[in-house]
């Protein structure tokens, strides 16, 4: 057995617990120790994804319990990806948080940061449903307390709506699994995968609604239309660098929609195949054009930058519900896109409002700011990257998802919404973009009444108070960069993401590796 | 006894989204609390329901009740334990700091920041 691939589930939660307990009041020493935790798991998580790549699907079994008596870990290309994906993301955004000084502004920043990945990197090894939701719940209750740090009103409040509406989905995830082990009585994926194939097409009924309810918990989690409801507030409120962290929480939601729907309750799969997919694709496109159009009528940088969130969202569920593999390799390329273009555009939302003083986020010209044409040109970037316009991965991957659906039954519908919402959203970046960088008002303009967490005690912007303002900068421009390089490497990431969905697409690989002791 | 669990359960989820749905922060955290009863009931179900029988499948004895959902509940019931004292805390704090338990937040918004709005 591999032991590596428990690493990243194992480290982060030792190293959360002992800076809880032994480092609490040391700041500087909780920085060492976080970042060179993200290193190493960046570092096992890379290891790891070459070791999948020659495409043997490796299962780490937990208390060498066997299949499917005991919990499995499961590595695969596709679990492999959204790992290394998870690593990066959350490197930049320790780095980001200390040169901005973000970690100081609360208590355990750091151990929540570790505790929120270990759920995440939980979440995209397990084979095991239970165990799904069981990350899942580490995962939230590591984002409850990210989502409030550095408290405020309004954040606390708004940090209420989203724990609530999150329980709820969590409540919804039981009944779910509840009813599946009613109709199997297994939880372990790929034993689920194969008790449901044996089920005759007139007694699957039950079987049918526990497969929409778990649609609706990942809906949930992937901020899906009508369920949406818990994400603009959530991610205008939250820190900047925790926004940028969930920008992967999403994706949680998007990979285990993959996962299932292609492992448990396939697209041969006659009781549920005419069901699931024709939901998602009108779920996303709805969800797209209502993000896009968010952008549009956002009065708030950071309001706006959560609309895109969603639009991203729709972009990637409308690629994913279309369940062949040219679709999902291009849904799979907007993943990694939107999780390093998001985290780009929550970090320059967040240089924005640090920057503006009592201007705060709101879409009306202020004075000149502090390296006022530096974060101008990160926004361009970001705009540029998030509505999908060339040369960025953005535009790469909405092509690619035209190409692919290009045969689909609905095939006008779909580039039609895609089409008409980008430019939507060309229109939001550029109203935005020009109301704040464009005509600046005069130096001594008198400023708004600054509201609460928007200047330090002397009124002065957040932005004087940066540690290390060169370190939060060289993060941002390193995810412009890589947003670029994904464009430029779009050919052989391409391929690689070919071989995932190959492999996605062949679930008996999978159901022999886990269930092979047998 | 099915139609006893069927109805508990029913009645469990009913109040449980009724609550839910107020405007007030501890109704909501109470009705939080339902469903989740409401859960564990259903799940410990979920293994067919069976009085007086083994959890364990042995030589001689001939039914037997399925412990794997009782392990479930377990783990449920330790997790929505823990969620519960989140919920409770953070609506605490959310009322200490906004003197308001209300759980929408319409009228009270300060991210558009339009200070001409705001009485400037």
């Amino acid at each position: 057995m591999n032991h590596w691939i428990i690493v990243p589930v194992l480290l982060p939660a030792v190293l959360a617990s002992v800076m809880v307990m032994s480092m609490r009041h040391e700041l500087a020493l909780q920085r060492v120790v976080s970042v060179a935790g993200a290193v190493a798991l960046l570092a096992v998580t890379l290891g790891l994804t070459v070791q999948a790549s020659s495409g043997a699907i490796q299962v780490y079994e937990l208390g060498n319990w066997p299949a499917p008596f005991g919990i499995v870990l499961v590595l695969d290309r596709l679990s492999a990806l959204m790992i290394v994906l998870t690593a990066v993301l959350a490197l930049m955004v320790l780095l980001y948080a200390i040169g901005t000084g973000w970690d100081s502004r609360g208590k355990h920043f750091h151990p929540l940061m570790h505790f929120q990945l270990m759920g995440i990197f939980g979440a995209f090894l397990t084979g095991d449903a239970f165990n799904l939701f069981v990350f899942f719940e580490v995962l939230l209750i590591a984002s409850y307390g990210l989502m409030i740090h550095a408290g405020g009103r309004m954040r606390l409040r708004a940090g209420l709506q989203y724990v609530v509406y999150n329980l709820l989905g969590s409540t919804l995830f039981l009944f779910a699994l509840g009813t599946l082990y009613a109709v199997t009585g297994t939880l372990n994926m790929a034993d689920l995968a194969l008790r449901i194939a044996e089920i005759p097409a007139a007694d699957a009924g039950l079987m049918r609604i526990g497969a929409i309810l778990l649609l609706l918990v990942f809906a949930v989690k992937a901020a899906l239309l009508p369920l949406h409801f818990w994400l603009p507030e959530t991610y205008a409120r939250a820190p900047a660098p925790v926004a940028a962290l969930f920008a992967i929480m999403t994706k949680v939601g998007a990979y285990a929609i993959l996962r299932v729907y292609t492992l448990i309750f396939g697209p041969d799969l006659p009781a549920t195949t005419a069901l699931v997919a024709p939901a998602i694709m009108v779920a996303a496109l709805v969800t797209l054009a209502v993000g896009m159009i968010g952008i549009l009528g956002a009065r708030e940088i950071g309001r706006l930058a959560a609309f895109a969130t969603i639009g991203s969202m729709g972009t990637l569920l409308i690629a994913a519900a279309g369940f062949t593999p040219a679709s999902t390799t291009a849904a799979l390329y907007y993943l990694v896109h939107s999780t390093i273009g998001g985290a780009l555009l929550f970090f320059t939302v967040d240089l924005v409002r640090e920057h503006r003083g009592a201007w705060a986020g709101a879409l009306r010209p202020g004075p000149r700011m502090a390296r006022h044409g530096i974060i101008a040109a990160l926004f361009f970037g970001a705009a540029i990257a998030t509505a999908g316009l060339p040369p960025l991965s953005g535009f790469v991957g909405k092509l690619l998802i035209l190409d692919a659906l290009r045969d689909a039954p609905q095939a006008g519908v779909i580039w039609t919404v895609i089409l008409a919402t980008s430019l939507l959203a060309l229109l939001g970046f550029a109203q935005a973009g020009s109301a704040v960088f464009w005509k600046p008002l005069a130096e001594d303009a008198t400023p708004p009444a600054a509201t609460e967490g928007t200047t330090t005690a002397n009124g002065a912007p957040l932005a004087h108070d940066h540690p290390a303002p060169a370190l939060a900068f060289a993060v941002v421009f390193a995810a412009l960069f890589a947003v670029a390089a994904l464009a430029v490497l779009a050919g052989p990431l391409t391929d690689y993401l070919a071989a995932i969905t190959a492999q996605l697409y062949l679930p008996g690989e999978y159901i022999d590796a886990v269930m092979a002791g047998r | 006894m099915e139609m006893l669990m069927a109805s508990a359960i029913g009645v469990l989820t009913a109040a449980g989204i009724y609550l839910v749905l107020r405007l007030r922060s501890f109704p909501v955290i109470l009705g939080l609390s339902l469903l989740t009863y409401a859960v564990n009931l259903f799940l410990f179900a979920s293994g067919r329901l069976a009085v007086n029988q083994p959890p364990i499948l042995r030589d001689g004895v001939h039914g037997y009740t399925d412990p794997l959902p009782q392990a479930l509940v377990l783990t449920a019931i330790v997790i929505s334990f823990g969620m519960s004292a989140v919920v409770v805390m953070l609506a605490l704090g959310a009322y200490l700091s906004a003197r308001d338990d209300g759980i929408d937040m319409d009228g009270d918004d300060d991210l558009a920041a339009d200070g001409t709005e705001r009485g400037q």
